[in-house]
């Protein structure tokens, strides 16, 4: 069960939650300027890493709001909870 | 070479106290170049190196496992065999592989304990019946075999089950493919491996692939491993769980999140389940072993995660609808629970063939369902590396389709909640 730090509501329990996968993806543009691969990859391709992962979260049974979680897929030890529109100061992933 | 196995060679073993009966494989030093090496040996990769050897006499062949062999998924599976998808080009595969599976102990001289006993999807509300009624029309015009069930004929094959009025999940009835059922697990593994250590191929095991080695064009020539430099003229990788770090290394990216999904088995009982049966309202889904032991298996975890262990509020999801659904079984215990990490695309369909690096081939992303497929995914990799053109069963299930929008969208013929 992780205990998660919601910048709002302060730490909750798992449930209350959910994960929206991979945060801080830019969407490529203008349209006309985007070939297939770079729009396949902006839609499809995910970093998925085997150790710290930045991701989007949404205090879905609490205050509803959208933050990001700096979170090892490993050891699921969460190094850091941080606004949609902050950087994280977490140790770098790859994103 | 070890013996054929047979009934008349357990006969004289027994006579002789099951004594001399030797290893299934040899456990050779990895040659410095072979024709095909394939990294990951659980039972896509020894099936790969099978059907090699034995469709297209390619025998010059290694699988490197890092650990042992079918010790990732193919043995965390929940060991459900079937090929009841929507799609023509997903049925035709899952169904290749279920053919395969009914032949497979006898073509690998190997006791693989695949048992038919049909599987059950449950269908809890009127929307639900319309649901399957549209699945198995689906799945009839693909060629799979399906029948829809009343309430009555459910509560029948399934008398475990709460079809009362007052359950929780009421049954509305269901929908069956009579073919599918279960195989054991670690046998498939084991009977291909052996299968394909009498054909010539080295299985070498405790060899972790460390990085590609590469030519000066780019193009894959082989891999360094913690035994040493090994050349080969076409890589294969199929590591279920890890798709995403092996890519990494090759240097490119793939459309696959990774997740831990659980599995329980309980103590033994009494047969009190002879089929499977999956629900729609809960998404769990539970057989019996021929041990006793009650296979459970529900949702995933839904967050990404390389850690093979599952956490609680999933595993209490699935243990309360299964108390919920079967009452009798509200007070069995279980003996384990575990996770293995599964490769999910965005269609829940596998990703099979060329990789963007030359040389290099894969056979990846079955998310939830691998363990089905094994046999076909063997096959269809075995063919790419021996022909360097796709197999007609595989060729919908390309990387390109994120590129032309060809998805093969199977999120709810996966079974899986995801």
């Amino acid at each position: 069960m992780l205990l998660i730090s919601c910048p709002w509501c302060g730490p909750r329990a798992e449930p209350e939650f959910r994960c929206g996968g991979q945060s801080h993806i830019r969407r490529p543009g203008p349209p006309e300027a985007v070939s297939d691969a770079e729009w396949s990859a902006y839609l499809f391709q995910r970093l998925n890493p085997k150790g710290p992962h930045r991701e989007r979260w949404v205090h879905a049974f609490g205050c509803g709001r959208w933050f990001n979680v700096a979170r090892d897929t490993v050891t699921h030890e969460i190094l850091e909870t941080y606004l949609m529109t902050e950087a994280s100061q977490a140790r770098a992933d790859r994103s | 070479m070890g013996k054929r196995y047979s009934a008349w060679e357990i006969f004289q073993r027994g006579l002789a106290g099951q004594r001399g009966w030797g290893p299934a494989w040899r456990s050779p030093e990895p040659k410095a170049r072979y024709d095909v090496v394939i990294v990951g040996g659980g039972g896509h990769g020894l099936a790969t190196a099978y059907y090699l050897a034995k469709n297209y006499g390619v025998r010059n062949v290694a699988v490197l496992e890092k650990g042992w062999l079918g010790g990732g998924n193919t043995g965390r599976n929940t060991t459900v065999v079937r090929s009841n998808y929507y799609y023509k080009a997903s049925a035709d595969l899952y169904d290749y592989a279920l053919k395969l599976y009914e032949g497979l102990s006898l073509d690998l001289n190997y006791n693989v304990m695949f048992s038919p006993r049909g599987m059950i999807t449950l269908a809890h509300s009127r929307h639900d019946m319309e649901a399957a009624a549209r699945w198995a029309g689906a799945m009839q015009l693909n060629g799979v075999d399906a029948e829809m069930l009343t309430r009555e004929q459910v509560a029948r094959l399934v008398p475990a089950l709460d079809v009362s009025s007052q359950a929780r999940y009421p049954v509305w009835g269901g929908l069956r493919q009579p073919r599918a059922g279960t195989a054991r697990h670690d046998a498939v593994a084991w009977g291909y491996a052996r299968a394909a250590d009498r054909l010539g191929v080295d299985l070498i095991q405790n060899c972790e692939v460390e990085q590609f080695l590469r030519a000066a064009d780019g193009r894959v020539v082989g891999v360094q491993t913690n035994r040493g430099r090994i050349e080969a003229a076409k890589t294969a990788m199929t590591v279920a769980g890890h798709s995403s770090v092996l890519a990494e290394k090759a240097g490119f990216r793939l459309p696959v999140t990774s997740y831990a999904l659980q599995a329980f088995v309980s103590e033994p009982l009494k047969p009190v389940i002879d089929t499977v049966v999956l629900s729609l309202a809960t998404g769990i889904y539970v057989s019996q072993s021929d041990k006793g032991g009650l296979v459970i298996g529900g949702g995933l975890d839904l967050y990404p995660s390389y850690a093979q262990r599952g956490n609680l509020p999933t595993a209490q999801g699935v243990l309360g609808a299964l108390a919920e659904q079967f009452p009798r079984f509200g007070r069995v215990r279980l003996a384990r629970q575990w996770a293995g990490i599964v490769d999910v695309t965005p269609d829940s369909s596998p990703l099979i063939g060329r990789t963007p690096v030359a040389g290099l081939y894969m056979n990846c992303g079955w998310g939830t369902g691998g363990f089905k497929a094994i046999p076909v995914g063997g096959t269809v990799l075995a063919h790419h590396l021996a022909t360097d053109e796709p197999h007609t069963l595989a060729r919908p299930f390309g990387l390109d389709r994120f590129q032309t929008g060809a998805l093969i969208d199977e999120a709810a013929a996966s079974g899986i909640a995801h």
